[in-house]
C-alpha cells in the first residue's frame, strides 16, 4: 500500500498541492483516512447500540434457562451472579465495553463457554456455505445478466428473467425442504442435512463428505439470492448498450462478443461489485433459515440460539461480528473502487 | 441444466441446438453415471467398520458434557447413558429400582441414608466406582456452587456425605427428603475430576469421557452430532447395539425426512399430522405414548410476596373462587383434545399425568367441573356477575369481565387452545382480550403479577416432589419477581398436606394418598388448571431397529426416559447392515466425471456461442 501510494503522490501532487492549506496530506491519503475514521465511528457505534438493543428484549435469562427445570432459590442468585446481572446497569456497560476492547466477548450464558470459541468454531461453516452460495450466485448473476441483457426482449432474456424472479419469490425456508423431499428423502441422492457424516476419516474423504453435504443448501441459496445479481448486472449492460464508444469498438470491425466482453462489460460491473461487496459483508451473519432447515452448524443458528434465551454474551458478540463485516466489507469497496473506475480517483 | 437448454428454442439459432443438446447429454450421463453411487444414502444402521450404529434425531445442541453444568434434556439423556445414578427407574412401572446402590436404608428419623455401593462396577478406564467417588459428587456439589449449577437442588437439603468404607456411603439431611431414591445426579469418578480447577467453566471434553454407564462418550461435534460407543464391560446386560449417534436437526420436518431416507433411526416430537403421515410408511413404526407433561393455564388470584404484600394488576374478580370454577365449567376438554391434538391427548383430571398411576388422581362425579355452560351461566348469575349490555357479565365490584389471556407464541398447541378459550368464555359473558406473545414477554407478565390467565405446563418426574412444592406459601416470592411457582397459589391445607407427603418417605400408600388430596385442592381453588395431557409421538425405523424398551410398559415413550433402558436394550433388526454405505473413491470418482462433463459443457457453450456470433 505505501508504495502504491507514493507512486501516485508523485505522479499527481502538482495538480492537487495548492488546493487546500494542509501541506503533505496528500488527497488519496485523506480518502482513506476519512473512510476509515468513518468505519470506526461506525463500529463504536454498533458496540454501543448492541449493549443496549439486547436489554430490550423481553424475558430473564436466568428464568429462561431454568424454564421447567427444578431449581432452588440459591442457584438462581447464582446463575445471576455468575453472569454479572447482579450488577447495576451502568457497570454492566463498563465491564462490556472493557471487554469488546479486549475482544473479550464474555462466556455464553447456555453453553458455558467464551463466546470467542464459540464465533470461531462457527465461523468457518458459516463462510464455506454463505461464501460458496454468494460466489456461485453473482458468477451465475453476472454471466446470466449480461446474456439477458444484451439480447434483452428475446425469448432466452424473457425465460431467463422470469426463473430468476419466480425464484427470488420462493422462501427458502420452504424450497429447501421441497429440495430435501424431492432429492435427500425421495431420490437419495444427498444427505438430508448435517454439514459431515459422524465417523468419516481422513482429509480427502471428509472434504469429499462435506461437499456432498454442501450440494443442497448452497444450491437452496444460489436459486433464491441470484436473481438480484442478474437483474442488476442486466440493468448495467443495457444503459451501456447505445454509448458512443460501442459503436465505435463495432465500427473498428470487432466481433459481437468482444465488443460485450471488453467494452460493455467492464463498465457495467461497477454496480455489480458494489453489490457484491455489500453481500460479501453479510456472508458471516450467513443465511439462518437456510442453516436451520438443513441443521448446518453455522454463525446463524448460533444467533438465533442466542436470541431465543436471551444468551446477551452471544447476541451481542455476533451483532457487532455481523456490523463490523459489513462495515469492513463497505471499507474495501470504497478502496477498490478508485482502482476499477478512474473516475473516482479525482 | 434447464438453462442450459434454453437457448435451443429459438428457432432462428437452429445451430445451436445440437451443441446444446450435446452438453446436456453428457451431463445427464455424468449424473446417470453418478447416480447409483451417490444414491447409497448413508444408513443410519450400517456403517463401513460393520458395526451396529443406531441413530438418533437430536431437537436441541448438547449445552455442556459436564455432568455439574448440563441443563437441557440431550445432555442430560446422554449422561444417563454415560454415567450410572445412585438408583434408577424401573423401565415397566417408573418405581425406583437399584442402581450403582444395590441396597439402602434409612433411619427412624428419616435423616439418615445409608447406601450400599454395587461391588462389581467399573470406570471405563479400569478403577473400580467406589462409595467415595459418589460423597466426592455430593460435597462437591454441595462446596462449590459452579457444581451446583445444574443439580443443586437435590444437595441443598444434605447436612453431610461421607464415604464410610469403599462401598458404604451415609448422606446426613437437614429436614426428611422424599427424593432421596429419586437423586438424578451423575455419580463423577473422583480420580478423574478432583484436579478440574473451575466447575462453572470445565466443559469435559477429553476422549473417551471416563463413565460407568452402559455407553462411552466418545466423541462430540459441536452442534452437529455426539458419539457414543457400548461400554462391553458393563454390570448390567451390556448394550447390543455397538454405536450410538445423537445428530442435531433443528428442524422438525427436516427430521422426518432424515427418518424416511433411513438416514436416522428414530424422532421424537412428532406433531399429530406427521404422525398420521407416517403411520402408513413402510419400514416406520409410529409410538404413542401418554405424555409426561401437562398443559393447562392459571388463573392470577391476586399476586402477593411471601409478606402478603400485594402487586401487580390482575382482575380483582378473579380471587373470586366461583368466577374461577364457572370459567372451568366453559371449557370442553374433549374438544380441545380432537380439534388442538387430533385425538392424541387425555383430557385431564388432576395435576399429575395419568401415566404416573401411583400419584395420579380422578375427580369424582360430586367434584367434578364438567364441561357445562348453562351451568356455568346459572354460577355466574347467583354469584352477582351480572350480563351488561354487550353481553359481557359485570363483577358485583363493577369491573366488566375483560380478562387478558397470555399465550406462548411458540406452542402451536397453546394457540390453538387460546383461541378456543376465547370463544368458550365469550359463551359465558367473559371477554378475552387473546395476547399470543413471546415467551419472554409472557415470563416478565407472570414474575410481574401483570397478567389474568396464563398458560403453562411441567413435565412431571416420577417422583412428583418438585411440581407439588411450587405451589406451597413457601415458593410465594420474597419480593417480586423472585417467584419460584407459576401461580401465586397459597393455601393452608395444601402446605400441610405437601409436609405429610414429604415425611411419608416411607410409606408409598400414605404418600399417595397425601398427593392426591394436594390435587383435590388445587383443582377445587382453580387456580393451577390442567386441561390436557398430552401424547408424546414418536417413530423409528423397524428395519433398523427390531425391538425397543418403552416406559412405563406398555403405553410408554422411547426418548426422555427416565433411566438408559430405551437405547441400552434396542435390539438391532436383522437386515440393519444392509446397504453399504459409499466409499469414498466411488464418491471421487462420480466427482470427477461430474468436473470433466461440466468443464466439457461450458467449452462446447462457449465455442457455440462464439460461432454464433461470428455468423452474425
Amino acid at each position: 500500500m505505501a508504495a502504491s501510494e507514493s507512486t501516485r503522490t508523485g505522479r499527481s501532487a502538482a495538480g492537487t498541492l495548492p488546493r487546500r492549506g494542509r501541506p503533505g496530506l496528500h488527497p488519496a491519503v485523506r480518502y482513506l483516512g476519512g473512510r476509515v475514521l468513518t468505519a470506526l465511528v461506525s463500529l463504536l457505534a454498533v458496540m454501543v447500540t448492541s449493549f443496549f438493543l439486547f436489554r430490550v428484549l423481553p424475558g430473564d435469562p436466568v428464568s429462561a434457562l431454568t424454564q421447567g427445570r427444578s431449581v432452588s432459590v440459591e442457584q438462581l442468585e447464582a446463575m445471576r451472579r455468575d453472569f454479572g446481572l447482579d450488577q447495576p446497569l451502568p457497570q454492566q456497560f463498563a465491564d462490556y465495553c472493557l471487554g469488546m476492547l479486549t475482544l473479550d466477548f464474555g462466556m455464553s450464558y447456555q453453553y458455558r463457554v467464551p463466546v470467542a470459541d464459540l464465533i470461531a468454531e462457527r465461523i468457518g461453516p458459516t463462510l464455506l456455505l454463505a461464501g460458496t452460495g454468494t460466489v456461485i450466485a453473482a458468477i451465475l448473476g453476472l454471466v446470466l445478466g449480461t446474456r439477458a441483457g444484451w439480447r434483452r426482449g428475446s425469448l432466452m432474456d424473457r425465460v431467463d428473467t422470469g426463473i430468476a424472479l419466480a425464484l427470488w419469490s420462493v422462501p427458502s425456508f420452504w424450497l429447501g425442504l421441497l429440495l430435501i423431499v424431492l432429492l435427500a428423502s425421495g431420490v437419495g441422492l444427498f444427505p438430508t442435512s448435517g454439514m459431515s457424516s459422524p465417523g468419516v476419516e481422513g482429509t480427502f474423504a471428509v472434504a469429499l463428505d462435506v461437499g456432498h453435504h454442501l450440494v443442497l443448501p448452497v444450491a437452496t441459496m444460489v436459486a433464491v439470492v441470484y436473481a438480484q445479481y442478474m437483474m442488476i448486472m442486466r440493468s448495467s449492460v443495457l444503459d451501456e448498450m447505445g454509448s458512443d464508444y460501442l459503436t465505435t469498438a463495432r465500427a473498428k470491425g470487432l466481433r459481437d462478443s468482444l465488443v460485450l466482453r471488453r467494452h460493455a462489460v467492464p463498465n457495467a460491473l461497477l454496480p455489480t461489485v458494489t453489490l457484491i461487496f455489500l453481500n460479501l459483508g453479510r456472508v458471516v451473519s450467513g443465511v439462518i433459515l437456510i442453516e436451520t432447515v438443513f441443521a448446518w452448524p453455522g454463525l446463524g443458528s448460533l444467533f438465533y440460539s442466542g436470541l431465543r434465551v436471551p444468551d446477551l454474551p452471544i447476541v451481542q458478540a455476533l451483532f457487532v461480528v455481523f456490523a463490523g463485516s459489513v462495515i469492513l466489507m463497505n471499507l474495501l469497496a470504497d478502496l477498490v473502487y478508485p482502482l476499477l473506475d478512474p473516475r473516482v480517483r479525482t | 441444466m434447464a438453462r442450459q437448454q434454453e437457448p435451443a428454442r429459438p428457432p432462428a439459432r437452429a445451430p445451436k441446438s445440437r451443441a446444446a443438446r450435446r452438453t446436456a447429454a453428457a451431463v445427464t450421463a455424468a449424473l446417470v453415471a453418478a447416480a447409483p453411487a451417490l444414491s447409497a444414502a448413508p444408513n443410519a444402521a450400517a456403517d463401513s467398520d460393520g458395526a451396529d450404529t443406531l441413530t438418533i434425531a437430536a431437537s436441541q445442541p448438547v449445552d455442556s458434557l459436564s455432568p455439574f453444568l448440563a441443563q437441557r434434556l440431550i445432555s442430560t439423556s446422554v449422561h444417563r447413558l454415560a454415567y450410572d445414578y445412585l438408583t434408577n427407574y424401573d423401565p415397566e412401572t417408573n418405581e425406583p429400582i437399584p442402581g450403582l446402590a444395590e441396597s439402602w436404608k434409612t433411619s427412624e428419623d428419616g435423616l439418615t441414608w445409608t447406601y450400599t455401593i454395587r461391588d462389581g462396577a467399573t470406570w471405563s478406564d479400569g478403577e473400580p466406582v467406589t462409595a467415595e467417588d459418589a460423597a466426592w459428587t455430593f460435597t462437591t456439589m454441595m462446596e462449590d456452587a459452579g457444581a451446583a449449577t445444574a443439580n443443586g437442588n437435590f444437595v441443598a437439603n444434605f447436612e453431610s456425605v461421607e464415604a464410610v468404607d469403599a462401598t458404604t456411603l451415609r448422606i446426613e439431611l437437614k429436614q426428611p427428603q422424599a427424593t432421596m431414591l429419586a437423586l438424578d445426579v451423575p455419580i463423577v469418578p473422583k480420580h478423574v475430576w478432583e484436579d478440574v480447577g473451575d466447575y462453572s467453566s470445565f466443559d469435559n471434553d477429553e476422549f473417551p469421557i471416563v463413565g460407568s454407564g452402559p455407553f462411552v462418550i466418545t466423541d462430540h461435534e459441536p452442534n452437529q452430532s455426539i458419539t457414543l460407543k457400548a461400554n462391553e464391560d458393563y454390570w448390567r446386560d451390556p448394550p447390543k447395539f455397538d454405536r450410538l449417534v445423537f445428530r442435531y436437526m433443528p428442524e422438525l420436518d427436516a427430521q422426518v425426512e432424515a427418518l424416511r431416507a433411513g438416514e436416522v433411526s428414530f424422532v421424537s416430537g412428532l406433531t399429530p399430522a406427521q404422525a398420521d403421515a407416517l403411520k402408513g410408511t413402510e419400514n416406520i413404526t409410529v409410538n404413542t405414548a401418554s405424555g409426561k407433561r401437562f398443559q393447562g393455564f392459571t388463573i392470577n388470584p391476586g399476586a402477593r410476596t411471601r409478606d402478603g404484600e400485594e402487586f401487580g394488576d390482575g382482575h380483582p374478580a378473579l380471587q373470586d373462587r366461583v368466577l374461577r370454577r364457572a370459567i372451568m365449567r366453559a371449557i370442553d376438554k374433549d374438544e380441545i383434545v380432537e380439534s388442538v391434538y387430533g385425538g392424541y391427548a387425555e383430557a385431564a383430571g388432576g395435576y399429575i399425568p395419568a401415566r404416573y398411576d401411583t400419584y395420579h388422581w380422578k375427580p369424582d362425579a360430586s367434584q367434578r367441573l364438567d364441561f357445562d355452560p348453562d351451568a356455568a351461566n346459572e354460577m355466574l348469575d347467583e354469584a352477582g356477575y351480572e350480563r351488561g349490555e354487550n353481553g359481557v357479565r359485570v363483577s358485583p365490584d363493577g369491573d366488566p369481565l375483560k380478562l387478558r389471556m397470555h399465550v406462548h407464541n411458540d406452542r402451536p398447541d397453546y394457540v390453538a387452545m387460546g383461541k378456543l378459550l376465547v370463544e368458550r368464555l365469550a359463551d359465558i359473558g367473559i371477554e378475552v382480550e387473546n395476547r399470543t406473545v413471546d415467551p419472554g414477554v409472557l415470563s416478565d407478565a407472570l414474575h410481574s403479577g401483570e397478567y389474568d390467565l396464563i398458560f403453562t405446563g411441567w413435565t412431571v418426574n416420577p417422583d412428583p416432589d418438585y411440581v407439588l412444592g411450587i405451589h406451597t406459601c413457601g415458593a410465594l416470592p420474597t419480593e417480586p419477581g423472585t417467584m419460584r411457582s407459576d401461580a401465586y397459589f397459597c393455601d393452608k391445607d395444601y402446605d400441610r398436606l405437601y409436609k405429610e407427603q414429604l415425611a411419608a418417605y416411607d410409606d408409598p400408600e400414605g404418600r399417595a394418598a397425601a398427593v392426591e388430596k394436594m390435587q383435590a385442592i388445587l383443582y377445587d381453588e382453580a387456580v393451577v388448571n390442567v386441561l390436557t395431557y398430552a401424547d408424546t409421538l414418536e417413530a423409528y425405523r423397524s428395519d433398523q431397529i427390531a425391538s425397543i424398551q418403552v416406559q412405563p410398559d406398555p403405553g410408554g415413550n422411547i426418548w426422555g426416559q427416565d433411566g438408559h433402558w430405551s437405547w441400552s436394550s434396542a435390539v438391532p433388526a436383522a437386515d440393519s447392515r444392509a446397504g453399504a454405505s459409499v466409499s469414498p473413491w466411488v464418491l471421487a470418482g462420480a466427482g470427477a466425471v461430474v468436473l470433466v462433463a461440466a468443464g466439457a459443457g461450458v467449452y462446447l457453450v462457449r465455442r457455440r456461442a462464439a460461432g454464433a456470433e461470428d455468423r452474425e
